[in-house]
C-alpha cells in the first residue's frame, strides 16, 4: 500500500461488494426460483428467499425423465455435454499442437498456404456457415459407403469370419458424437496460440536438443510439450467451456433425444407456446448446466488466469 | 484422414447395430416442447405398445421454424424423417415441395397402404386448410386451434358487463371496465392471425387474390381493404384511450390476462390447458369472436392455426405402411378426444367431438367447444378455408412490424396496411420466382 | 510472418503433423464456406429441388435492403454498448481490486465465474429476471413507474440482450485489467505518490496510459464477441425481435436462411460477414504479430 486512506479503502470495498452482489444476483434468483413451485413464481411480490420445493425440483431433474425436456433425464444430458466438451477439448488440442509444431519448426512445400488456410478460420463462428456444414456432416460417410460396396467388403469380411455379416455404414455423422465434435474442432484459435508460444522458444534450446541428438519427435514430446504445460492446461479449461456451452450446432444436428445436451435441453423447456414454462425446472436446469464449467474455472483459477492473460496480452 | 474415417465408420456402425429394435422403424420430428411434448411422448408410447410391427421414434426439433428447417436441411442431405410437423404458414412451402415430389400426400399414402380413408369424418374447417385443388388431403392436421375471445368472468360479473358479441359492444364494455378500474381491458396475441387473417375469414373477406392463394402462387394481398383498415384503426383508437394495450407478437401478453390487467384477450383456444392450471384467483370463460356489424351481419367461420403432419418421400414402402398405420391411430376418436381435452386444441374428427360430448366434457368444462363451433359455423368459403401464401413467415413479420407502428402511433392504419401489402407482395413474387414450375 | 532460424529438415513428418488440422479445416470449414459462396449466386427453393443462377441478384437485393442496413446499425449499437459497459465496469472493478491487494484474489474468484456460463444460459437468466410477469427486475421497475415489456418495446429488448451479454463479459475484461494493473511496476506509482500525486492523478497520468495495450486488445475482443458470440443469447431470449430490434448481422444470416428458407440471400450475407471477419482477423493478426516480433 502506497499511502493510507481508510475512507478510500472503505469505498473500494463497498464498490467491489456491489460488483460482486450484482454479478451473483441472477444466480441467487435462479436458485431461489428453483426452490419454489411454479405457481408461486407468477405471484407478486416475487420470492427473494428460498422455498421448500427445492428437493422436489432437483430430484425431478436428476432422477426422472423430464417430460418438459423430451423425456430425457438431465443426467443423460449432462453426460452428453461432458462427452462433447471433452471430445472437442482433446481433439482440438491434439490437432493444433501438432499443426503448430509443424508450422513453426519445419519448412515444407506449401507451408505458407497451409498456414493461411488454417488461420482464415480464426473468427468465423459455425452459425454463419451452418447449413453447408450440416450437408457435409450428413453426407460424410457416403464416400466410405461407396468404397465399401466397391471393394465388396461385406463378402470379404463374411469369408474371413466364416459367417454372413453386413456392415451398415450410415450416410454421415448426424446423431453421433463425431458429428457433434469434429466441425467444432475446425477452428484455429488453439493453433494460433501454440504458434505464438512456440515462437518464443529460444533457438538455443532447439540447437542444444539437436546437438544432444534428439530427433524432431523426441524434441516435441520431451521438451516442447512439457515447456507449454501451463498453456495447455489453461487452454484445456477454455476449450472445455467452449465445448460445454455449444448451442445451435447440437440443436440442429441431433435428432435422437438421447443425444440432447443440457444447454439445448433448456431451450426446449422454455419453448412452451401456450403454457407458462415450468420456471422452477428451467432455473434448476440452468444451475445444473452452469455448475460443471464454473467449478472447473474456480478450481483451476490460477492456471486459467495465467494461461488466459499471458496468452493474449 | 483415412484412418479417421474408418474409425468413425466402425463406431457408427456399432451404434446402429446396438440400437436396432424390433419392427420397422419410423421417425417423427415435432415441435412440441414443454408439457405438450410430454403428451406427445405418451401418445407415441401408447402407439408403440399397441402393436409390434412398427416402432415410432419421436424427436423434438425445436420450435416450429427450427423443426421445419431441420427437416428441410435433412431432406437436402437425404436424412429426412418420415413425418414432420409443420405449422400452418409453412403450408405453401410444403405444397410447392409436393409438386416436385418431396412430399407424400396423405390421401395417396392411405390409398397405397390399402387403408380406408374417409375424408368426410374430419371437420371441414380443419382439413380445408390442407387440401389440394381437387379437395384431397395433403397433410394430417395434428394440433389445430382457432382464436376465441377469452374473458375474465369474475370481473365482468362484478362490473355487471355482458360478454360482448360485437366490436361495438366490446368497445363499450372496455370503457365500462376502464372506468371500473381495469388497467388495460383488452389485448390479444398473434396479431396477424387473430386480427387480420381471422377477422377477414370471420367476415368472409378474402385476404388475397386467387382464393387466398389456394388457386396459384401468382396471388396478391388485398387485406388493405376498408373493413380491415377500419378494424385496425378502431383498435388503435382504443389504444389511445387506454382501452387496449399491446403486449407482444406471440402469446406474450398472456400474463396480462392471467394477472387481471386485461379482462378481454383474443388468442388461441389452445390456452385452455394452461389457464386451467395457472388461473386460480378468478373464473374465466371463452366466447366466440366479436363481429363488426358494419361489415357483416353474421359471422362466417374462423380459420385454424397450429400444425399438421407432413409425410416426406424417400423411405421404403414398408415404412410408409407404418406411417399410414400411425396416422390412422392418431386420427382415432379416443386419441383425439384425449388430446383435445388435455390441451385445448380442437379434435380433428367429428367422432372425437362426439365422444367428448358423450363423455360429458363440455358440461364439466363449459366453453371448451367454442372453438369447434366457430370452425363449424358454416361450410367454409374461398375466403374462409384458410390461406396459402409463400414466404408467409416473413409476411407475418412484415405485418407485425407495420401493426406495431400503428400501436405506437407512428402510422395510421391505412398507411401501415398499404405498406404491409406492398412489402408482402414483394415476398410473394420472390417465392413465385424460386418455386416456378420448372420448364 | 515471424520466422525461426533453427529448424528441422524433415519433409514428410511436418506434412503428417499438419494433415489432421488441414483435413478438418478443408472438410468442415473451407468446403462449406465454398458452398456458401456458390449458393449466394443462386435462387433456390427450400428443398433444393431446383435452382436458378441469378448472378449478383442476391447481393443487389442486400444493397437495396434498408432492413439489412438496420441490422448493421443494430449490430454496431449493440457492439458499442456491450464493449463500453463491460470494459468500463470491468476497469472500475479491477482498479478497486488492485487497491485492496490482500483481498484481490477473493474478489477475483467472486467475479470471474460468469465467464464459464453459456451465452444461452446467461440469456435465459436475464430473460427470467426481466420477464414482465415472473421477473424480479421487471417487478422493481414497475414499482418505480417503468412499464417493462421487452416483447413490445424494441429498445427494452435490446437492453435485455445487452445486459445479458455485458454480465457475462465483465469477468473476462476484469481478468485482463487486473493482470495489466498488477504488471505495472510499483516503483512507478510510489515515485508518483512521493511527488504528491493523488490517486486520481496517478490513474490518468500513469495507470491508464500503461493499460492502453490491454485496453486496445480488449476493444477488439469485445467487438468480436458482441458481433459473433452473442447469437445464442439472442436466440434463447428475443429471437431477434420485436420487429428487427435485436437482429444482429449473424442473427440475420440465421433468420434469412432458417426461418425464411431464402438460402441464396442468407449465403450472400454469410459471404459479406466472411469478408468482414477476414478483414478483422488480418488487422488483429498484424497487431499481435508485431507485439510478438518486437518483444
Amino acid at each position: 500500500m502506497i499511502e493510507r486512506r481508510p475512507l478510500l479503502d472503505l469505498l473500494t470495498h463497498l464498490m467491489l461488494l456491489v460488483g460482486v452482489a450484482a454479478t451473483c444476483f441472477p444466480i441467487w434468483i435462479a436458485l431461489v426460483a428453483s426452490t419454489h413451485p411454479p405457481e408461486r413464481l407468477s405471484q407478486r411480490p416475487l420470492p427473494l428467499w428460498f422455498g421448500d420445493h427445492g428437493w422436489e425440483t432437483f430430484s425431478t431433474l436428476l432422477l426422472t425423465d423430464v417430460g418438459q425436456a423430451g423425456g430425457v433425464s438431465i443426467t443423460t444430458m449432462l453426460l452428453n455435454s461432458l462427452i462433447m466438451a471433452v471430445g472437442i477439448t482433446v481433439g482440438k488440442i491434439a490437432v493444433s499442437l501438432t499443426a503448430a509444431y509443424a508450422v513453426v519448426f519445419f519448412r515444407f512445400p506449401f507451408r505458407f498456404l497451409c498456414f493461411w488456410l488454417i488461420f482464415i478460420t480464426l473468427m468465423l463462428p459455425v452459425e454463419v456457415r451452418i447449413l453447408p456444414t450440416y450437408d457435409v456432416v450428413a453426407g460424410f460417410l457416403k464416400p466410405a459407403q461407396a468404397a465399401w460396396t466397391w471393394v465388396e467388403g461385406d463378402s470379404w469380411l463374411s469369408r474371413l469370419l466364416g459367417y454372413e455379416v453386413v456392415v451398415a455404414i450410415p450416410n454421415g455423422l448426424l446423431d453421433s458424437y463425431w458429428g457433434l465434435t469434429l466441425p467444432l474442432i475446425a477452428s484455429a484459435t488453439a493453433t494460433f496460440l501454440f504458434r505464438q508460444i512456440f515462437l518464443t522458444v529460444p533457438d538455443e534450446l532447439v540447437e542444444a536438443a539437436k546437438i544432444d541428438g534428439a530427433g524432431p519427435w523426441r524434441f516435441f514430446v520431451d521438451i516442447l510439450i512439457p515447456l507449454s504445460r501451463t498453456n495447455i492446461a489453461a487452454l484445456t479449461i477454455i476449450l472445455f467451456i467452449f465445448g460445454w456451452n455449444q448451442y445451435l450446432w447440437p440443436l440442429l444436428m441431433t435428432t435422437d433425444v438421447q443425444m440432447t445436451t443440457v444447454v439445448m435441453g433448456i431451450s426446449r423447456m422454455l419453448n412452451t407456446d401456450t403454457a407458462l414454462p415450468a420456471w422452477n425446472l428451467v432455473m434448476g436446469t440452468a444451475i445444473l448446466a452452469m455448475l460443471p464449467p464454473v467449478i472447473v474455472v474456480l478450481a483451476m483459477q490460477k492456471l486459467f488466469v495465467q494461461g488466459l492473460t499471458e496468452r493474449e496480452k | 484422414m483415412k484412418a479417421r474415417t474408418a474409425i468413425a465408420a466402425a463406431l457408427a456402425a456399432m451404434t446402429i447395430a446396438g440400437g436396432a429394435q424390433a419392427g420397422t422403424e419410423i421417425d417423427w420430428w415435432h415441435a412440441m416442447g414443454g408439457a405438450l411434448g410430454g403428451t406427445v411422448d405418451e401418445i407415441v408410447a401408447d402407439y408403440n405398445a399397441s402393436q409390434d410391427a412398427c416402432s415410432l421414434n419421436a424427436s423434438y426439433k425445436g420450435n416450429y421454424t427450427e423443426t421445419m428447417t431441420s427437416a428441410i436441411a435433412a431432406f437436402r442431405a437425404g436424412e429426412q424423417p418420415h413425418i414432420v410437423q409443420v405449422f400452418e404458414v409453412g403450408t405453401a412451402t410444403m405444397m410447392a415441395a409436393e409438386d416436385k415430389g418431396a412430399v407424400y400426400p396423405v390421401w395417396e399414402l392411405f390409398a397405397d397402404a390399402g387403408l380406408e380413408f374417409d375424408q368426410s369424418a374430419y371437420l371441414p374447417a380443419v382439413i380445408s386448410y390442407y387440401t389440394d385443388a381437387e379437395g384431397r388431403l395433403l397433410s394430417l392436421p395434428f394440433n389445430s386451434s382457432t382464436p376465441v375471445l377469452w374473458y375474465n368472468k369474475t370481473k365482468l360479473d362484478e362490473l355487471g358487463i355482458d360478454v360482448p358479441k360485437t366490436w361495438d359492444e366490446l368497445e363499450t364494455a372496455a370503457k365500462a371496465a376502464k372506468a371500473g378500474g381495469v388497467d388495460a381491458p383488452f389485448s390479444f396475441g398473434w396479431q396477424s392471425w387473430t386480427q387480420i387473417e381471422n377477422f377477414s375469414a370471420w367476415h368472409n373477406l378474402p385476404t388475397g387474390t386467387r382464393a387466398n392463394g389456394f388457386e396459384g402462387i401468382d396471388t396478391e394481398f388485398t387485406f388493405n381493404n376498408d373493413a380491415v383498415v377500419g378494424h385496425i384503426q378502431r383498435i388503435a383508437d382504443m389504444g389511445q384511450e387506454g382501452l387496449f394495450k399491446y403486449g407482444g407478437r406471440r402469446g406474450d401478453s398472456r400474463g396480462m390476462f392471467v394477472n387481471g390487467e386485461s379482462i378481454f384477450w383474443i388468442n388461441s383456444s389452445a390456452y385452455y390447458g394452461g389457464f386451467k392450471k395457472d388461473i386460480t384467483d378468478f373464473e374465466f370463460g371463452q366466447a366466440m369472436l366479436p363481429i363488426d356489424s358494419g361489415v357483416a351481419a353474421a359471422p362466417q367461420n374462423s380459420i385454424i392455426g397450429g400444425a399438421t403432419l407432413w409425410v416426406l418421400q424417400g423411405g421404403e414402402s414398408a415404412e410408409y405402411k407404418c406411417v399410414a398405420d400411425f396416422l390412422n391411430f392418431l386420427s382415432g376418436a379416443e386419441v383425439q378426444a384425449e388430446w383435445h381435452q388435455n390441451t385445448g386444441y380442437v379434435p380433428i374428427t367429428v367422432s372425437a367431438w362426439e365422444l367428448s360430448r358423450e363423455q360429458g366434457y363440455y358440461e364439466t368444462d363449459p366453453g371448451t367447444d367454442t372453438a369447434i363451433q366457430q370452425l363449424n359455423l358454416n361450410q367454409p368459403t374461398s375466403a374462409s378455408s384458410g390461406l396459402r401464401y409463400g414466404n408467409f413467415v416473413q409476411v407475418r413479420d412484415v405485418i407485425n412490424e407495420e401493426l406495431e407502428a400503428v400501436w405506437t402511433g407512428d402510422k395510421s392504419a391505412k398507411e401501415a396496411l398499404d405498406t404491409a401489402v406492398e412489402r408482402g407482395n414483394e415476398l410473394l413474387r420472390k417465392f413465385e420466382a424460386a418455386n416456378a414450375p420448372s420448364q | 510472418m515471424a520466422e525461426r532460424r533453427v529448424i528441422y529438415r524433415q519433409r514428410l513428418l511436418p506434412i503428417l503433423l499438419v494433415a489432421p488440422q488441414l483435413a478438418i479445416t478443408l472438410v468442415f470449414f473451407l468446403w462449406p464456406a465454398g458452398q456458401a459462396i456458390e449458393q449466394s449466386f443462386y435462387l433456390e427453393d427450400a428443398f433444393g429441388l431446383s435452382r436458378e443462377f441469378v448472378a449478383g441478384l442476391n447481393y443487389e437485393a442486400l444493397v437495396g435492403d434498408t432492413r439489412y442496413y438496420r441490422s448493421f446499425l443494430t449490430t454496431l449499437i449493440f457492439g458499442l454498448w456491450v464493449t463500453a459497459l463491460s470494459i468500463g465496469i470491468a476497469l472500475i472493478l479491477a482498479l478497486a481490486a488492485n487497491r485492496v491487494l490482500a483481498a484481490a484474489l477473493t474478489y477475483r474468484s467472486l467475479l470471474i465465474w460468469p465467464y464459464a456460463v453459456a451465452p444461452a444460459i446467461s440469456g435465459v437468466l436475464w430473460f427470467f429476471l426481466l420477464n414482465p410477469t415472473v421477473g424480479v427486475f421487471a417487478e422493481w421497475l414497475d414499482l418505480v413507474g417503468i412499464d417493462w415489456n421487452h416483447y413490445a418495446s424494441g429498445n427494452q429488448a435490446l437492453a435485455l440482450v445487452i445486459a445479458a451479454s455485458v454480465w457475462k463479459q465483465i469477468s473476462y475484461n476484469f481478468l485482463f485489467f487486473l493482470a495489466g494493473l498488477q504488471s505495472i511496476p510499483k516503483s512507478l506509482i510510489e515515485a508518483a505518490a512521493i511527488d504528491k500525486a493523488g490517486p486520481w492523478r496517478r490513474f490518468w497520468t500513469i495507470t491508464l496510459p500503461l493499460l492502453s495495450p490491454t485496453t486496445f486488445f480488449l476493444l477488439v475482443v469485445n467487438i468480436v464477441y458482441a458481433f459473433f458470440d452473442t447469437f445464442a443469447t439472442i436466440h434463447a431470449t428475443t429471437s431477434g425481435g420485436p420487429a428487427d430490434a435485436t437482429t444482429t448481422l449473424v442473427y440475420r444470416v440465421y433468420n434469412t436462411g432458417f426461418i425464411g428458407q431464402d438460402y441464396g440471400s442468407s449465403a450472400a450475407q454469410s459471404v459479406v460477414l466472411m469478408a468482414l471477419v477476414i478483414g478483422m482477423t488480418a488487422i488483429q493478426f498484424r497487431y499481435v504479430e508485431k507485439k510478438v516480433s518486437y518483444q
